[in-house]
């Protein structure tokens, strides 16, 4: 059984009397384990699918299934379980907390999600060492570079160890080395077992997905396995 | 949802980032509490002062009156025809356990000539139970006695102001020779000060001489009968009605009055002047209270209004929240505890700002201050519920936010 599976799914904005399709009729199954790109030109549907992968947004129609359960039709608590146990969300501009450590900002899924103090603390210092600021803990964001605020969420987005891992444009905001680096750093979660899902509208960064899907007018014109940058390299 | 401790923690944290906005934000809070807690401490200190001063007069006491007079002649007011006779004086004394002592007085104002000074004061003839009933022990020398009631000695026992204005200060009044209507009376003892009564009236400007004395000296009445008011006093405040149904049974029994006439007596307690001044303290003190509670209902907007802000402000913050797992829930307390804490932080400052307050303020004015923990308490809880009542709208709404639009706001 795959981890999402989108049928028919489709995402209507609704101003005024205008309608607009941001997605119309997306059928999709991802399995565990995969690494995705979600590639397409602007207004192209490929935030809003991403939106709604990440429950943050509702779909207007049609069935999200992720992890054998219909997430379309949960109500707003339900929604923020998911998003806590199942899915780590990353964004193109980082969205940390300001004025909050680093370590905090790691910490902060773990006290939604009930874990006491002293769990949630080696947890989040265990977090940041793998994304390799473990001696940054202390710092605030706005001591930190870009890459580092990004590295800051990733970790995030993994404490909880949730089977998938969303990017919304993650190097969208960062220099070509250091988005080199965090693709390195997603491939290498991607290797540990974790599904992910990234949006991009860059060629060199969707070249280290294993599959890229690109979105054309709020549905899916093209599905194509690929060898990963990574592996090519090595 | 989250702990409580965990939002407590959150809630202190994001005030502490805006120390002066919170501060002002509970300045109306402050003022608020601050005001109910000294209105409430001087009110409280008056009804006391009202409650000793009424008490100066004596303790549990009942006044008795000979009745009114009903003749051919006109109608007069108590007191105006005798009726109680000496034996219903003992009757009363002897008779009736509530009571404790009995003390007949009768008042006139006269000149008094010292030695070197004259003095316009009351001269009250009594006997000497009269200081038992009033509570009342000589600053120096000694009361006039029972032998001094029989043989009418012309002893005087006197205040402090009359004896500051018949002999001056540094005489020692012990002794000294005071004439009154002509007749020489010697000083044998000087009261304690008790300050003024209810009725601003100095009762320490006075003469005391044994009834018999007033009698052969100043106004000669019916021998049988008792002159001017009694004093009962009842052994104890719950006493009081009890002494004075008693009283009444007693005296008609005595008189032999049918049942369908008037008693020819009346009686009175400071019962009902107690209630009335402390009752017309009370409505003021509520009536102020009144006043401050709308203060504190204004700071409780003004916590709701910067919750609101803050709500706006923090937008990105609680799609942030949000979008890593907190629940609608989690989102409301979180704003809830900071308006209850910003509440409560306010209404502790305004305890404090209202005592400190009063200690300064009061002894300017003579005001006293007693500041009940009930009030106190009260006090504290009741900001607690404005925090909550006025932080319960801006928490709803930043609950309600949907996280994808918070997520997004600038």
């Amino acid at each position: 059984m795959a981890l999402i599976e989108l049928r028919e799914l489709g995402r209507v904005y609704q101003t005024g009397d205008t309608e607009f399709a941001a997605l119309r009729d997306v059928n999709l199954d991802i399995d565990k384990g995969e690494f995705v790109a979600i590639t397409g030109s602007s207004g192209s549907g490929k935030s809003t699918l991403m939106n709604v992968l990440g429950c943050l947004d509702s779909p207007t129609r049609g069935h999200y299934v992720l992890g054998g359960r219909d997430v379309a039709q949960l109500s707003r608590i339900e929604l923020a379980r998911v998003r806590n146990e199942f899915i780590g969300f990353v964004f193109q501009n980082f969205n940390l907390l300001s004025r909050t450590t680093a370590l905090e900002n790691v910490e902060l899924p773990l006290i939604y999600a009930r874990v006491p103090p002293t769990e949630r603390h080696q947890r989040a210092r265990e977090a940041l060492e793998r994304v390799g600021l473990g001696h940054r803990a202390g710092h605030t964001p706005s001591q930190l570079s870009g890459g580092q605020q990004q590295r800051v969420a990733i970790a995030r987005a993994l404490v909880t160890r949730p089977p998938l891992i969303l990017a919304d444009e993650p190097t969208g905001n960062l220099d070509s080395a250091t988005s080199v680096e965090i693709m390195a750093l997603m491939t290498e979660l991607n290797r540990s077992g974790m599904t992910i899902c990234f949006v991009t509208h860059e060629p060199d960064i969707a070249a280290h997905a294993a599959r890229k899907l690109v979105l054309k007018d709020g549905a899916v014109i093209s599905d194509e396995r690929q060898q990963p940058l990574m592996e090519q390299a090595s | 949802m989250i702990s409580f401790g965990e939002t407590l923690r959150l809630a202190a944290r994001a005030l502490r980032r805006n120390k002066m906005r919170s501060f002002l934000t509970t300045l109306g809070i402050i003022i608020g509490v601050g005001a109910v807690i000294f209105i409430q401490s001087i009110g409280e200190g008056a009804k006391s002062r009202v409650r000793a001063q009424i008490e100066s007069a004596g303790t549990n006491i009942v006044m008795l009156w000979s009745g009114s007079s009903q003749g051919p002649g006109g109608r007069g007011g108590a007191g105006s025809q005798p009726s109680i006779t000496w034996e219903d004086l003992r009757a009363i004394q002897t008779e009736l356990p509530s009571v404790r002592a009995v003390a007949p007085q009768i008042s006139s104002n006269q000149p008094v000539i010292s030695e070197t000074n004259t003095w316009n004061t009351q001269i009250t003839g009594t006997t000497p139970d009269y200081f038992v009933i009033r509570n009342w022990p000589v600053a120096s020398g000694a009361l006039f006695t029972a032998s001094d009631q029989a043989s009418a000695a012309k002893s005087a026992v006197i205040g402090q102001t009359t004896a500051e204005n018949l002999f001056g200060p540094g005489v020692d009044p012990i002794g000294q020779i005071i004439r009154i209507r002509d007749a020489p009376f010697t000083v044998v003892g000087v009261l304690d000060r008790k300050g003024q009564n209810a009725m601003g009236m100095d009762q320490d400007d006075g003469i005391y001489i044994p009834l018999s004395a007033f009698q052969t000296r100043m106004q000669r009445g019916l021998g049988k009968f008792v002159p001017g008011r009694i004093s009962v006093s009842a052994v104890s405040a719950e006493a009081i009605p009890r002494v004075r149904q008693e009283i009444a049974e007693l005296l008609r029994e005595r008189h032999k009055i049918d049942t369908d006439e008037e008693d020819d007596f009346s009686t009175s307690s400071m019962a009902e002047m107690t209630s009335m001044l402390t009752s017309t303290q009370e409505t003021m003190t509520m009536l102020l209270s009144a006043i401050a509670l709308v203060s504190l209902i204004v700071g409780g907007i003004g916590v709701m209004n910067i919750m609101l802000v803050s709500v706006t402000e923090r937008t990105r913050e609680i799609g942030i929240r949000m979008a890593v797992g907190a629940q609608p829930a989690d989102i409301m307390m979180q704003f809830l505890v900071e308006a209850l804490v910003l509440a409560c932080i306010g209404g502790a400052l305004g305890v404090a700002f209202g005592v400190g307050f009063g200690q300064v303020i009061a002894p300017k004015f003579g005001w006293i201050m007693e500041t009940k923990a009930q009030v106190v308490f009260i006090s504290l809880a009741v900001s607690a519920g404005v925090g909550i009542v006025f932080g319960l709208y801006p928490a709803r709404k930043a609950s309600r936010l949907d996280p994808i639009d918070a997520l997004r706001y600038e």
